[in-house]
């Protein structure tokens, strides 16, 4: 990083200058702000997924409901699913691997700062495409298809009067897309393709910041930071890179495939040309499944570092609950027909896929006895990170309990397509990785701004959405043990279903109350929240060595580690009878730190900012949206358009060395200045 | 901890890492490839399902394998592996001449693959009918060497990338024979790649009864 320039370099743009404003944020290669971007989108995305949520619920509180026609309802529980998982779930995790990784291994920066970028980049313009279809795509009704005659009217999703027609552009083969219902034949119009290819983007993205989180933790960890003294977030990010690493290939493939049926008349999955529907399943599964890993073990990584931190003892079994997740990674590639027991697979892969997933509670199971270890005789402090956390060991508890009754095959025959399913995995995914993610944001809003969150309003928010959570999704254990059907948008009145929907659409609506609580929250923390200072929950891990807001250096010294835990012993001692004792000049030690991090002592080599990420990512939906026009002229065009954009943007790229030969020494005076609170959030 | 407060033994900028001591570079482009052998692996499942799969219409991609001309294709390719060894061994010798003509060796060897399946699909199409839409065993193929076609095209576009950057006067720096390792990675992956598919796809598949 340090080579000279033989000499001047050209390259398309001149380099970017602007350190605020808009431009900033399009050319920064740094990882918190790259982190900062995923989180809002996200969030965004989170808010766009409730409200499609909440339009499925009014439309279910009443029997025989017209708020919503059928295909209306298809469309919002298809991009209910989708925006949730890959447009939320995923990138908060992203968002929080951007920020937070290097900072708890001790680095300044990522492998790979511009591919960084670049990822945030192809998923942003990723998530724009696959909601562009609201205006681009069509989804027609099929046309003559034999068997849909009767209920054709119903199946356009503009269908009705009073419904919701920008719905007729939206997706609606559910978020697993099964074959062929969302193939050619059945789903014709656009929506789908935008679907298919929208997650073919973001998967790109995700692969991409993989492959960079690895290479991270393997090569950039402080001094001293061996791989057994890694923080736990930072040793589930690096199960989820190998996960997303070795489960995209085959969702790409898989979405590829559905691609060619649909767009250039291939026969992958089509039963009248001998294709085979099940085959999708097995490919999307074997995606899946890692995928619902993905999901919840970046808040594992997190729940494991918030529980220590305020229950004030060391994780119980540290090495013990790195290697569940490992295990529970390599297990997650062996069970994924366990989706598909009513598909008709055979007898044995019943069997075979049924013990298999039962195995994964034991990894599971470690987990949950060592977070309980870890509070149990501890000096627990019930702050809002902890009530989040203790949210999540419950609730998550009670969703894999469920999730094991899955795995006995006859039982799974009962409840498959009921809402005993959807109990199951909102437990898990809601209850578990989204207040894990609520746990991880109230924790390490300090690290964001040098403020902390209101306590007072996060309890209300956490109480708010116990409530509503369990209200929502308790009843639906036994509306599905009663045979409520998913993915159906009327039930009959005398079937006595309709009074626990009504609990379930007002436990819905108190968690969006709950939501918008922490939104206001977190706006008037950010500018009237306590000061944090250096170290606000006496933590544990290195990250909070560094002051707060970041600084853009991260570490003015990065920090040379001795043992796990490593921040905690610099202000602790053990007394005579072994127990912790605070260090009499511990507050000495802190003000030393936060004197020594805020001040260089020489101008830090960062790797300059870019606009090359930004223009190789916005080449690429172009592409894409040729592909799905690829008949017209105006679609070859798009193709033309877009891979000259890319391939010019990645010319420039390769020839714009990372970081300015001596641009730091040049100025001297012009430094990395401590960012005041406000200049650290998106504006 | 006295290192850590005073930090005297550190260095500004770039401070000492625990590491694989293998460059990002070169471990990132590990990493891509071992998720590529996944990319690979699900397209080969598929071509190896529809392929045993009996009944279709239409005829199947085993019954018009031409196994003589694809074996001079993949010996073309095998020797492309070759003649990448002997660049890097070039450079590293800081032998710019036989870098230059061994990376262009490099590259048409591997056009020279293309141009052959470029030929191979033309002829089943035209001369046996077989289209990506006439079975989902065609299907599978042409998606498989399909793929695999766009990887030997951008592995050659890198390439003649290098060949250039090598016909400057002052030829490649050491900086860029890190660059040069990186194309090789991934072009040995890539033929890797094409002797499984060889074997599995061309050699040993039979008509379904």
């Amino acid at each position: 990083m340090t080579a000279t320039a033989e000499r001047p370099q050209t390259t398309i743009f001149s380099r970017p200058k602007s350190t605020t404003g808009f431009w900033s944020w399009v050319t920064t290669v740094d990882h918190k702000k790259i982190g900062i971007m995923y989180g809002y989108a996200a969030f965004a995305f989170f808010v766009l997924g409730g409200v499609e949520a909440l339009l499925l619920r009014i439309q279910l509180t009443q029997a025989n409901s017209e708020f919503l026609t059928a295909g209306a309802y298809n469309a919002l529980f298809t991009m209910h699913g989708t925006t949730m998982i890959f447009l939320f779930v995923m990138p908060v995790g992203a968002a929080f691997m951007n920020y937070l990784l290097p900072l708890l291994i001790g680095a300044r920066d990522v492998a790979f700062p511009r591919l960084n970028a670049l990822s945030w980049w192809i998923f942003f313009f990723g998530g724009i495409f696959l909601y562009s279809t609201f205006i681009f795509g069509t989804s027609v009704p099929p046309v003559g298809v034999d068997g849909l005659g009767g209920i054709d009217g119903n199946l356009a999703a503009g269908g009705g009067p009073g419904s919701f027609n920008f719905l007729a552009s939206s997706p609606d083969g559910g978020w697993f897309g099964y074959q062929p219902n969302a193939g050619p034949l059945y789903s014709p119009g656009t929506a789908m393709d935008y679907w298919a290819l929208g997650l073919q983007i973001l998967g790109l993205a995700s692969l991409i910041s993989s492959i960079n989180f690895i290479v991270t933790v393997f090569n950039m960890r402080a001094k001293g930071m061996r791989l057994l003294r890694m923080p736990v977030f930072a040793w589930m990010s690096t199960v989820v890179a190998f996960l997303l690493l070795f489960s995209l290939p085959i969702i790409a493939i898989a979405l590829f495939m559905v691609t060619a049926d649909r767009q250039f008349g291939a026969l992958f999955f089509a039963p009248t040309g001998g294709g085979d529907p099940i085959l999708w399943q097995h490919l999307f599964w074997l995606f899946g499944h890692p995928e619902v890993y993905i999901l919840i073990l970046p808040a594992m990584g997190i729940v494991s570092e918030v529980l220590p931190v305020f229950s004030r003892k060391p994780l119980f079994g540290y090495s013990a609950v790195v290697f569940a997740g490992a295990a529970i990674a390599f297990l997650g590639f062996g069970v994924w027909a366990h989706h598909m027991f009513a598909s008709g697979i055979t007898p044995v892969a019943q069997a075979a896929f049924g013990l298999a997933t039962m195995t994964i509670a034991i990894p599971t199971g470690i987990k949950i006895f060592n977070w309980l270890g870890t509070m149990w005789m501890g000096r627990i402090r019930l702050t809002t990170p902890l009530l989040f956390a203790i949210g999540f060991v419950a609730m998550f508890t009670i969703g894999g309990l469920s999730g094991v009754t899955h795995s006995i095959v006859p039982s799974d025959w009962q409840q498959t397509d009921t809402y005993y399913i959807v109990a199951h995995f909102h437990y898990v995914l809601f209850g578990g990785a989204v207040f894990g993610i609520f746990a991880g944001l109230y924790y390490w809003f300090p690290k964001l701004t040098g403020r902390v969150m209101s306590e007072k309003l996060g309890k209300t928010q956490f109480w708010l959405m116990i409530i509503g959570f369990n209200l929502t999704f308790a009843p639906m254990h036994w509306l599905g043990l009663q045979g409520m059907v998913r993915r159906t948008w009327k039930y009959a009145p005398e079937t006595g279903l309709e009074p626990w929907n009504v609990a379930v659409t007002i436990g819905a609506f108190i968690i969006a109350l709950a939501i918008a609580v922490f939104m206001f929250n977190w706006y008037t923390s950010k500018r009237r929240g306590r000061l944090s200072g250096l170290d606000p929950w006496d933590a544990r891990t290195v990250e909070w060595m560094s002051p707060n807001p970041t600084p853009e250096y991260n570490f003015a010294v990065p920090p040379v580690v001795e043992r796990l835990d490593h921040f905690w012993h610099l202000k602790y001692d053990e007394d005579e009878e072994g127990r912790a004792a605070a260090k009499p000049d511990m507050d000495q030690i802190l003000s030393d730190i936060e004197e020594e991090q805020l001040n260089p002592r020489a101008p830090i080599h960062l790797p300059n900012p870019s606009y090359f990420p930004f223009f190789v990512a916005l080449g690429i939906p172009v592409i894409f949206y040729g592909i799905i026009y690829h008949t017209t002229m105006w679609g070859k065009a798009l193709i033309v358009l877009g891979v000259l954009i890319t391939l010019s943007s990645l010319i420039g790229w390769s020839t714009e060395p990372l970081e300015e030969p001596h641009s730091e020494h040049a100025d001297p005076d012009e430094g990395y200045a401590h960012e005041p609170a406000e200049e650290v959030m998106p504006s | 901890m006295t290192d850590l407060v005073h930090g005297e033994a550190v260095d500004h900028g770039h401070p000492e890492h625990e590491s694989t001591e293998v460059d990002n570079r070169k471990l990132g482009m590990w990493v891509f490839l071992s998720s590529e052998f996944l990319f690979f692996g699900a397209l080969i499942s598929n071509y190896l399902i529809y392929s045993n799969r009996g009944g279709f219409e239409g005829v199947y991609p085993a019954a018009i394998y031409d196994i003589p001309f694809t074996s001079v294709s993949s010996f073309v390719l095998l020797m492309s592996s070759l003649t990448m060894v002997l660049a890097h061994n070039a450079l590293s010798r800081g032998d710019q001449n036989g870098t230059k003509t061994w990376l262009f060796a490099t590259a048409s060897l591997g056009a020279v693959f293309l141009g052959g399946q470029v030929f191979e699909f033309t002829e089943f199409i035209v001369e046996y009918d077989m289209a990506l839409t006439t079975n989902p065993a065609a299907s599978a193929f042409y998606v498989l060497t399909g793929f695999h076609g766009i990887h030997v095209a951008i592995g050659v576009i890198m390439l003649l990338s290098l060949w250039g950057l090598a016909r400057r006067k002052e030829g490649l720096s050491e900086k860029a024979g890190l660059n040069l390792e990186l194309v090789g990675l991934y072009w040995h992956f890539v033929d890797i790649i094409w002797i499984v598919i060889f074997t599995v796809v061309y050699l040993l598949s039979t008509v379904p009864s």
